[in-house]
């Protein structure tokens, strides 16, 4: 059973080994300031990922991350410059990703379509939304985004643990909940590791389909919301992109992309990765935007064709089913 | 497909049903309806004129523009067809773009520039295929990685002059994109010969026929003696060659290598083209004169939004209902809530 740990394993290696060498090649870089500023900077990436993580286990992906992300920061631009209090249009908005995540969730499972191709529909769909709002980038003025900004918890050493930085780990442990201790979790699991046993023991397919993908739209709004108030502003063409660097993030965190095995909590080692990464190019001040992607494409390859390995050589998924190991498994 | 095996007993309307069947029907219907709103709403829509020796006109430009993502989504609908997808597309244009303008700056011979930026999108497509076929990664993830890190790779390419001006000038492959032979635009009559080559390749040779085995049932096509591996290869080869030819195209259109943004999106248009088209996105079929219909639907709908006064935005949320509407047609379940919705009436 312990293989299982064994890519969350190796994701906390990078991680420890990309922070000790910003902090070898850099001065001031092993710090809880840099640490406290990866973790707010990167917090909506994470959030979003989150969700994008139960979407993963369950053996299928979401697309539209990166533009619900950018839809929501430009309802809630909107909607403060109309008067709205930005929690009021945050808990609409909330409701709303929740609501558009069912609703592709529904379609997924009832024309059991890929959900590759219907989630694309929903990237399209919200980004036109976003178009269709504003094109323009608007400011969020309330008072309450500046509080929102400020709040932080300091961190010993001069660091600072900021409020999107919070929400983000609070959220973290929810999922965690969700993933580990509920029903809810376990049908994800037993669906993504193999869809057909999950049918036969009575998992509730429909459901479950809707409400993983829900859970992956609520993530996502969330992700939206930490990203305007962070920002405070909506640009319609924010988080472009962004669904690339969540499926990246859970990948990185050691989650396996046929789904079934995989920890929340690695998705938040996985994010740090890539934030981390973006950090040390810009330290560097001579690479370039051009290094980031490049490195991110590196190392996503890199661990896929790691988790290609231990699943050759582990049978991760089949030791994720039964303890029997040396019986074959049967098959599917 | 089923309803062409329903059994002719009733006496009316069995020919309309069996053409309502054919795939080519719906998807033609389309465009037909699109470019009837078009021609209310926009004048002299269906005239065609020469101007300055060559043809003029919106249907003309129509099929211009849909060249790029036609020659993409050929490739597409092949590796479709075997049951995988190519997110890289977008990435191998910009690639493409940047070796392009990189050789041009290094002085190198047009033609062979041609040929360097054809085997660039060989390369990647050799990259691709190795992910999805040796190592049996996800296609959809073995191509992410391509198209997280491509655009990268573009940006870099263009560093390596200085990156400051990759704007050119080069008769060759602007005659081949923009240019036009007696009325016709080369880049039409090209695009028209490559898939005549695809299309002899899918149709007329066993590699066609091994293509949609393997997207149909992978298992199945191996005991039959097919080397599934060499097949799947294959496709992303052909992938990145006519992604390849569209960064051509694309490129020398724009006379620049703008790694960043050229060809965003196009790797959706694609798999668009390829779903109005009638491919499924289980593998096993693979139909290249529909994907070009899909391509053409795709692209009267941006030109007609474009003509129609609304703001371009409204493109992409349009883009969207139709594909959703398409899938929903081509699902059995929601089909057949539709028939109960309306009383069943029509079965």
């Amino acid at each position: 059973m312990r293989e299982r740990y064994l890519p969350l394993l190796a994701t906390i290696i990078v991680f420890v080994a990309l922070f000790v060498t910003g902090g070898m090649l850099y001065k001031n870089f092993l710090s809880a300031q840099v640490l406290g500023d990866v973790l707010a900077d990167n917090a909506f990436i994470i959030i979003a990922a989150i969700g994008t993580t139960f979407v993963i286990l369950s053996g299928g992906i979401d697309l539209s991350i990166g533009s619900m992300i950018g839809f929501v920061g430009v309802v809630m631009a909107n909607l403060d410059a109309a008067g709205w209090h930005p929690l009021v249009s945050a808990a609409i908005m909330l409701a709303f990703g929740l609501c558009f995540g069912a609703f592709q969730g529904f379609i997924i499972d009832f024309c059991e379509i890929q959900p590759f191709i219907i989630t694309l529909a929903g990237l399209f769909m919200l980004r036109g939304g976003c178009f269709m709002v504003n094109l323009d980038s608007v400011p969020l003025r309330h008072p309450f985004v500046a509080a929102f900004a400020d709040a932080n918890i300091e961190l010993p050493d001069g660091g600072y643990l900021r409020s999107s930085a919070i929400l983000m780990l609070v959220s973290l442990a929810v999922a965690v909940v969700i993933a580990h201790f509920t029903r809810f979790g376990t049908n994800v699991y037993a669906i993504g590791g193999d869809r057909a046993s999950a049918i036969l023991m009575g998992v509730p397919m429909r459901r479950t389909t809707v409400m993983i993908y829900a859970l992956g739209g609520f993530y996502s709004a969330l992700g939206g919301v930490v990203y305007a108030l962070y920002t405070a502003s909506g640009y319609p063409l924010a988080g472009t992109g962004n669904e690339l660097n969540a499926i990246a993030s859970v990948v990185l965190g050691g989650t396996l992309l046929t789904g079934g095995v995989g920890m929340v909590a690695g998705t938040l080692f996985g994010g740090m990765i890539l934030g981390l990464i973006a950090t040390i190019i810009n330290f560097n001040g001579s690479l370039n935007g051009a290094w980031i992607m490049i490195t991110g494409g590196v190392l996503l390859f890199l661990f896929i064709v790691m988790q290609r390995f231990l699943v050759g050589s582990f049978n991760l998924r089949g030791a994720a089913e039964s303890h029997a190991a040396e019986t074959p498994r049967a098959a599917a | 497909m089923e309803r062409a095996i329903t059994p002719p007993s009733k006496p009316f309307t069995p020919r309309l049903r069996e053409l309502a069947a054919h795939r080519a029907v719906w998807p033609l219907l389309a465009l037909a309806l699109i470019f009837v709103v078009d021609g209310f709403v926009a004048h002299g829509f269906f005239t065609i004129r020469i101007v300055e020796g060559r043809l003029f006109g919106s249907l003309i430009d129509i099929l211009y523009r849909a060249v790029p993502t036609g020659l993409v989504a050929l490739g597409m609908a092949i590796v479709i067809g075997t049951k995988g997808i190519d997110l890289s597309v977008g990435s191998v244009i910009s690639i493409c773009g940047a070796m392009i303008a990189w050789r041009i700056h290094a002085g190198d011979s047009h033609f062979v520039i041609l040929l360097i930026a054809l085997a660039t999108g060989l390369l990647c497509g050799v990259w691709n295929g190795f992910l999805v076929a040796i190592l049996d990664i996800q296609p959809i993830i073995a191509t992410l990685i391509l198209m997280v890190s491509g655009r990268g790779i573009g940006l870099m390419i263009n560093l390596i002059y200085g990156g400051t001006d990759p704007s050119f000038e080069s008769r060759l492959l602007q005659g081949l994109s923009v240019g036009h032979l007696s009325l016709i635009p080369t880049r039409l009559i090209l695009g028209a010969a490559i898939f005549g080559a695809l299309w002899l390749l899918i149709r007329r040779t066993a590699l066609g026929v091994f293509l949609e085995a393997v997207g149909g049932n992978a298992p199945a096509a191996r005991l039959a003696g097919i080397n599934a591996r060499l097949v799947k290869y294959s496709a992303y080869l052909i992938s990145g060659l006519c992604a390849a030819w569209a960064g051509v195209v694309l490129t020398a259109d724009t006379h620049t290598s703008d790694p960043v943004s050229v060809g965003l999106y196009i790797e959706l248009d694609a798999i668009l083209a390829v779903v109005i088209g009638g491919g499924s996105l289980a593998g096993g079929r693979i139909y290249l004169g529909m994907t070009i219909i899909g391509t053409l639907v795709i692209q009267a709908l941006t030109t007609s939004i474009l003509m129609s006064g609304l703001p371009p935005e409204y493109n992409l949320v349009i883009k969207a209902v139709v594909v959703l509407i398409v899938l929903l047609l081509q699902s059995d379940n929601a089909r057949r809530a539709l028939f109960k919705l309306f009383g069943g009436a029509k079965r």
